[in-house]
């Protein structure tokens, strides 16, 4: 069942960004921008996390959960620390993805040519 | 005279993108990237006996470290053309845009070409990112006091 939920919303998540880049004149650099504001802005009041319950994997594959893991970092530490605590938590869950995705194509453009 | 018969003539050969189809696509694709996500997420919490919250994170490395290798071998960009909104709104366009400017700016050197651009095209899902989550984060804990 948790399968077609993460269809349905990956799937939706898409076809929404699709829409908006064929309609308007933005390009596929402004699509993914709103995205990540919109999964920030979703978890002002925790819409984010009942979708991430609701579908699992399929709500951390688009990119709108890249916003919601930061302002979740970024919410836990300010618990403790305050407006300092924001700051101090905002890349804890989203470091893993930024980094390796920093190692991993660092090393590989060493090995690979572009492709034309 | 001239100019208004350039435009018609533009116009009639520019190629008619079908909306309805590239939705579709959009809608199947990225819902099988959801699929596969969720799938990630399951073996990676059996086989390593890790809570769902972590196999998450290592879900998404699989999907990026998957995004640049696709690049490197030169599949990635036919498919991002022929699914659009499918394949660069899940978080393998974030590796996608990341590998593709890394591999395109190496050749100006290692810190004014590699270094410099690597953020390029994906650095403004981290600034922009970052800024909302830092405002929303503000009101948030104005609004609520903080409460997760």
């Amino acid at each position: 069942m948790i399968y077609i939920n993460a269809f349905l919303f990956a799937g939706l998540v898409c076809l929404l960004g699709q829409i908006i880049l064929d309609n308007t004149k933005l390009t596929a650099g402004h699509v993914t921008t709103i995205f990540v504001v919109l999964g920030a802005f979703l978890d002002i009041f925790s819409i984010y996390d009942k979708f991430v319950l609701w579908a699992g994997g399929g709500a951390l594959v688009p990119i709108t959960s890249f916003g919601h893991l930061l302002i979740h970092g970024a919410l836990e530490k300010a618990q403790d620390f305050g407006l300092i605590g924001l700051a101090m938590g905002m890349f804890d869950l989203t470091s893993s993805g930024i980094i390796s995705a920093i190692v991993i194509s660092f090393f590989l453009s060493l090995i690979f040519q572009p492709k034309d | 005279m001239e100019k208004n018969k350039y435009n018609d003539l533009v116009t009639k050969y520019t190629p008619k993108e079908n909306r309805l189809k590239n939705g579709l696509l959009a809608f199947f694709i990225g819902g099988i990237m959801g699929v596969i996500g969720e799938f990630l997420v399951e073996i990676w919490s059996y086989y390593l006996n890790i809570p769902t919250k972590e196999a998450g994170t290592f879900m998404i490395i699989t999907l990026i470290f998957a995004g640049c290798l696709l690049t490197c071998f030169g599949f990635f960009d036919k498919w991002v053309n022929f699914a659009k909104a499918g394949l660069f709104v899940p978080i393998t366009g974030f590796a996608h845009a990341m590998m593709s400017a890394a591999l395109e700016y190496r050749k100006e050197g290692f810190v004014t070409g590699l270094g410099a651009s690597m953020f390029k095209l994906s650095g403004s899902v981290i600034i922009f990112g970052v800024v909302s989550a830092y405002v929303f984060g503000l009101i948030r804990i104005l609004l609520f006091g903080g409460q997760i």
